[in-house]
């Protein structure tokens, strides 16, 4: 079936045994995303230690996509610096758009994209799309906030600008 | 509400639309529960728009060649249609907009810049409630902000009801306008339109209606109602989209301000100044959606000939089969009204844990069209403390059937997710 593609195994258990979840400190930057258009929201706070991601902690409240999103997210760019990190997000960005050649981008870039691999039916269904991407551009917006001036003017994300 | 529940014979309604007959996902047949966000159109109205701009396509209202004559007559002849439909003393009553949002758009931005008697003015009070669309939100929001008014609301009970408790409190001397939900899009409510009518015309306010998910389902008759504008729209209610329509009083649309300016809606224009039209082209500025109104037209025709109360009735039916099996389903809430009196056809519900993106999608693969989210009804979503719900919304078309479907989809949603 169809759905098994997305739904992956792998996502259904993040889904319900979040990795890293709660709100932790000390962290560099917080912030807010919203997906309108279905209520998924999502605070989540970086810390860094130097230029390598300490931590990321989460509240969340979403669809099994989103929630999954997140968990795998913190699971692998945790521990990397930032600019592999952006590497990662880089191409799981592209897996979101990679519509029917999803399975095919994800095998790929599997090395980079380790667990992530799962999303790849997720491209699929562009409605849930933003579902998968909520968490990464969160973390995305937080991290760019964190390496900006310390006086940077804090402000609530705008949701999903896949 | 006194309504007997009857079903239609829709085995012969059903041939009359052919998107009801498409296959999804390879070979599942569609069942379209989403008829609270859109409602497909009969062969009749689809032919309409093609008939028009084959045969009959002109600017209305300005040319005097044959083709523009018959393009009026058609455009002129389905406000007719829409005005007896609902029953308006009068066709000047009845402005075509672009949808329900424009139509309550235009009142909550007249009512602002208009003068006194029913001008609003700083510390005046506007009054909806919390179980409005948005549509019915943001523009009192953003008229009061502009003005200086105080916007002030009515709660909703845990059964989903409008909370009466404060109604004098809440609507006094100082309300100018209140504008309210007749039939709410998420919860279903019907809600008590004379109680609501009675107070504010006691003090002087005046009253608007969304009849969005009310003039598609039931019997509308704006002079029984009370009210002194009704917003609804077209595509809801078997039209096509692109047209809606605001019945208002003629007294107030003639003596308020106009909204949109430019042709169609003037009398003479200099570069000084602009006198305009009269009722109802005062508030139809530019070339209108011509090919909607007159395919509204047809919709209305349709639904006339079968009848709105046994449209009534046939939902209510529906609705009542549909609440009786899915409360029979194991983790199943409904946000709402759970009874069939002062009810509509539109349920929402939540399913245990599972959160309603992931219902959605797994009805979706077996060929099940509902809606997921906040329906754009974020308030009440907050006030019942959930993220969003599952909603399936039934129209004139819909089968007993199809509410077996959703049942079996949502048997597989719970073993799905392991539930």
């Amino acid at each position: 079936m169809q759905l098994e593609s997305m739904y992956q195994e792998i996502i259904l258990d993040h889904y319900r045994h979040p990795h890293h979840k709660g709100l932790r400190e000390p962290f560099a930057t917080q912030v807010h995303h919203v997906n309108p258009t279905c209520g998924d929201e999502v605070t989540m706070r970086v810390a860094l230690a130097g230029d390598v991601i300490s931590d990321i902690s989460y509240e969340s409240q979403g669809c099994s996509i989103s929630q999954a999103s997140a968990s795998v997210m913190a699971d692998l760019l945790i521990g990397k610096s930032v600019a592999d990190a952006r590497e990662v997000q880089e191409t799981f960005l592209q897996l979101m758009q990679a519509k029917l050649d999803g399975p095919e981008f994800a095998e790929e870039h599997e090395e980079v994209l380790e667990d992530a691999v799962a999303f790849a039916g997720v491209a699929k269904y562009p409605g849930r799309v933003k579902c998968a991407l909520l968490s990464w551009m969160a973390w995305k917006d937080a991290t760019a906030q964190a390496l900006a001036d310390t006086d940077s003017v804090e402000f609530e994300g705008k949701g999903v600008k896949a | 509400m006194g309504i007997d529940p009857q079903f239609l014979d829709t085995e012969k309604i059903r041939k009359d639309f052919p998107i009801l007959h498409r296959t999804v996902h390879g070979d599942k047949p569609l069942v379209y529960l989403d008829n609270a966000a859109t409602s497909q159109s009969p062969q009749q109205v689809i032919d309409t728009i093609v008939e028009y701009y084959s045969l009959h396509n002109a600017n209305v209202h300005r040319g005097i060649h044959v083709l523009a004559e018959e393009a009026t007559a058609l455009y002129e002849g389905a406000r007719d249609k829409v005005a007896e439909f609902i029953n308006a003393g009068a066709r000047e009553e009845v402005v075509f907009t672009k949808n329900s949002s424009e139509a309550l758009n235009l009142v909550a931005n007249v009512l602002g810049w208009a003068e006194q008697p029913y001008g609003i003015r700083p510390g005046d009070e506007i009054v909806i409630s919390e179980m409005e669309h948005h549509s019915n939100i943001v523009p009192w929001q953003l008229t009061a902000e502009r003005i200086g008014a105080r916007l002030r609301w009515f709660g909703i009970t845990d059964e989903g009801r409008l909370d009466l408790s404060n109604l004098d409190e809440l609507i006094n001397e100082r309300t100018r306008v209140v504008s309210l939900v007749h039939v709410s899009n998420i919860l279903g409510t019907v809600n008590p339109v004379e109680t609501i009518v009675k107070r504010a015309h006691e003090v002087g306010a005046l009253v608007v209606l969304d009849a969005s998910q009310s003039a598609p389902h039931l019997p509308l008759d704006v002079q029984a109602l009370g009210a002194d504008f009704v917003a609804f729209t077209g595509h809801k209610m078997l039209g096509p989209t692109g047209v809606g329509v605001l019945w208002g009083r003629r007294d107030l649309l003639e003596e308020l301000p106009p909204f949109l300016g430019g042709g169609e809606m003037i009398q003479t224009v200099t570069m000084e100044k602009s006198t305009y039209a009269g009722l109802p082209h005062k508030y139809e500025a530019g070339t209108p959606p011509i090919a909607e109104v007159i395919a509204l037209g047809t919709a209305v025709d349709y639904l006339t000939a079968i009848g709105m109360d046994k449209v009534a009735a046939h939902e209510h039916a529906m609705t009542e089969y549909a609440l009786k099996r899915l409360q029979e389903v194991e983790g199943l809430r409904i946000i709402g009204p759970a009874t069939n009196e002062a009810r509509g056809a539109a349920i929402s519900f939540t399913l245990g844990d599972i959160h309603p993106h992931d219902v959605g999608q797994v009805l979706d693969e077996h060929g099940i069209a509902v809606r997921v989210g906040h329906h754009c009804a974020r308030p009440v979503c907050v006030r019942f403390g959930i993220p969003a719900t599952t909603r399936a919304s039934f129209y004139l078309y819909s089968t007993p059937a199809e509410v077996d479907a959703l049942i079996g989809g949502l048997d597989q949603v719970k073993r799905f997710f392991g539930v």
